[in-house]
């Protein structure tokens, strides 16, 4: 059973439709998007169930997981922050950003958190270098841009997050 | 500048809005273009304004388009929004505040090519740019200027995005259209070109998100007027991504071959109290470092030509300022660890290369090495010159060259302690 086109059957046949008809394989890369956005990793089938899809091998999938960097194959944080520490962003201070963000928080760089809610990484430029220091969170499904941060800034939108996932699983129990 | 050309938001509130567009001539050169010009001669009018690719490399835009074999079909045009050379932020503000004026530029392009189908290929991070550029499209759709039988005349076109996922190789026109293919994100060995076996095999056009920008305004008042801006080799506007160590870091629209000082100090609100610039990228992270050792190398003019012409490149013109507190070792140190991240890992010069220069770019920049290994450092790059597969090898080794031949001293200031151990040496790179 594909689960993937089982749980979004219209998506997947939208993304398809972009492609001309003989060309599925262009698919791969917004079907893993697809994949990834309930857990913020791709699990293992839906390598078969996206080559299933494309009429490519699982492998030919996978390599696509391991060349790009926005993609997982081992799941992390439901959020990950990924701060840019390239070399404009660092003239303006977005090294010592990151360090402290960690040291408050309790955590290395590349650490997620014990609730499992945050994963800190340190990544490449991210296009927003005149409004450092900043950070992208991927999550959810999509990718937000968060940019002119201090660490007070982006420890209380930690807090609010954490404060909306509580609510959430109160709702739902 | 007093009306902006590219960035028409600043100018005009809403602009990214359909009707809004509209009311401020929004899609007159499109239409001006379809129905009443023969492919052919709007290719010959944007040959004529002289507009040169704005993705890097300056090439010129209507020659590109004129290399399409018209005996080959079908045609596809495929904007280049993969914007992740460090420094640069511009494809991103046109995207996101005039993103009619940017799809108007694709939609004549098409038509200048006949591409029944064109695609934007935007970096992964660029997730809600390209979610807000759908809905354009279908509200295009709607208003009848995409789909079939586009005003009444035969012409049909579709858009589409498409969301890269995390690798600045991808930028390079090859890699792109792999990874667009739904491969890995590696260049292909040319010739052929794209403009006979591109996307799907297929001849294509491969145009930067600012240059197609460009194109209403030139349809629209004609190449005589665009070549009024700008200098005589590189006419028009561009937009200067400013930032580093400026007091108003930021885009700014500028005739080509504005100054430095003008970018820096009448926009970019000069520096810090008590700062002097050290040096500046002109081109990002990609690019040889000009060492300003006297004031009036800041008045260089900011086109093609001048730039190379002090030894260093235009680019995408993404300006980084360097003021006299950075240290180059260090900067060398950052430049080359991420290339080393985004080598493809296609050619072995490239691959060991930038492995081995981050090795020791760190080891120096982290107080470890010897004397020699910046000597090393030198020779591992210059090594990789010249023997790669694709530019990005090329652009791995700028910094390191041109930091280490003119800045030494911030090297040596590293090495001054005898290293706690001696570096590995690396093999000799052999392509
Ligand atoms: C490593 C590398 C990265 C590049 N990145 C970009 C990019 O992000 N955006 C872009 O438009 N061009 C980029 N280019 C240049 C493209 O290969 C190509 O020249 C350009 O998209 C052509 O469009 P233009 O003629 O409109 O400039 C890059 C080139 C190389 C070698
Ligand atoms: S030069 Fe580097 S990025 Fe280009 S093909 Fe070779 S390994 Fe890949
Ligand atoms: S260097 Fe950080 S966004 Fe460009």
């Amino acid at each position: 059973m594909n689960q993937l086109l089982r749980n979004y059957p219209e998506e997947v046949q939208r993304i398809l439709a972009k492609y001309p008809a003989d060309r599925k394989r262009s698919a791969i890369m917004p079907l893993l998007y697809l994949a990834q956005r309930k857990e913020n990793y791709v699990a293992r089938q839906a390598l078969n169930d996206i080559a299933e899809i494309c009429e490519v091998s699982s492998t030919d999938v996978a390599s696509i997981v391991g060349f790009y960097t926005l993609y997982y194959d081992q799941p992390a944080g439901r959020y990950r922050m990924q701060v840019c520490t390239d070399m404009p962003c660092a003239l303006r201070g977005a090294e010592k950003f990151l360090h402290e963000l960690c040291e408050r928080v309790g955590i290395k760089e590349g650490e997620t958190t014990p609730d499992g809610l945050f994963t800190i990484e340190a990544v490449k430029c991210l296009a927003a270098c005149h409004r450092a220091p900043m950070f992208q969170v991927q999550g959810d499904g999509g990718i937000a841009f968060h940019e002119n941060q201090t660490v007070e800034i982006a420890l209380a939108w930690m807090d609010e997050v954490r404060a909306r996932v509580k609510a959430e699983k109160e709702a739902a129990a | 500048m007093s009306e902006h050309i590219l960035l028409r938001h600043r100018d005009i509130a809403n602009i990214d809005q359909l009707d809004v567009y509209l009311k401020h001539g929004g899609f007159e050169a499109f239409k001006k273009a379809v129905t009443t010009m023969q492919p052919a001669d709007l290719i010959n009018e944007v040959k004529s304004s002289g507009l040169r690719g704005r993705g890097g490399a300056g090439f010129p835009t209507g020659v590109k388009w004129s290399f399409l074999p018209t005996n080959l079909w079908p045609h596809y045009v495929v904007c280049n929004a993969d914007e992740s050379e460090p420094g640069t932020f511009k494809d991103r503000e046109i995207m996101e505040s005039n993103p009619f004026q940017f799809l108007e530029g694709l939609m004549i392009a098409s038509f200048a090519v006949q591409a029944n189908l064109s695609y934007v290929y935007l970096r992964g991070e660029f997730w809600q740019i390209a979610e807000m550029l759908d809905g354009k499209i279908a509200e295009l759709e709607k208003a009848g200027l995409l789909g079939e039988n586009i005003l009444g005349t035969s012409y049909t076109l579709r858009l589409h995005t498409h969301l890269g996922a995390g690798a600045y190789i991808c930028g390079e026109e090859t890699a792109l259209l792999e990874s667009l293919e739904g491969k890995l994100g590696q260049p292909r060995l040319r010739p052929p070109f794209p403009a006979v076996y591109g996307l799907f095999g297929k001849p294509t056009v491969i145009n930067n998100v600012e240059t197609l920008t460009n194109l209403p305004p030139i349809v629209e008042k004609g190449a005589a007027w665009y070549k009024t801006l700008g200098t005589e080799k590189s006419p028009g506007v561009k937009i200067f991504s400013l930032s580093g160590c400026v007091n108003k870091p930021g885009n700014y629209e500028l005739p080509l071959g504005a100054t430095f000082r003008e970018l820096i100090y009448t926009h970019g609100g000069g520096l810090a109290e008590g700062r002097t610039v050290k040096g500046i990228m002109p081109a990002g992270a990609s690019s040889s470092i000009i060492k300003v050792t006297q004031d009036s190398l800041l008045d260089t003019r900011m086109d093609y030509e001048a730039v190379a012409a002090i030894g260093s490149q235009l680019g995408s013109a993404s300006v980084i300022v360097l003021d006299d507190t950075v240290n180059m070792a260090w900067l060398v140190s950052k430049t080359v660890n991420f290339f080393k991240h985004e080598s493809c890992g296609k050619c072995t010069p490239c691959r060991e290369g930038t492995f081995w220069m981050n090795r020791l770019a760190s080891r120096i920049a982290a107080g470890k090495a010897a004397p020699q290994d910046v000597d090393l450092l030198d020779d591992v790059a210059k090594q990789i010159a010249g023997k790669c597969l694709c530019a990005l090898g090329e652009f791995s080794v700028m910094a390191v060259t041109t930091g280490i031949s003119q800045f030494r001293a911030d090297f040596d200031q590293f090495t001054a302690q005898p290293a706690q151990s001696p570096a590995e040496k690396p093999e000799p790179v052999s392509a």
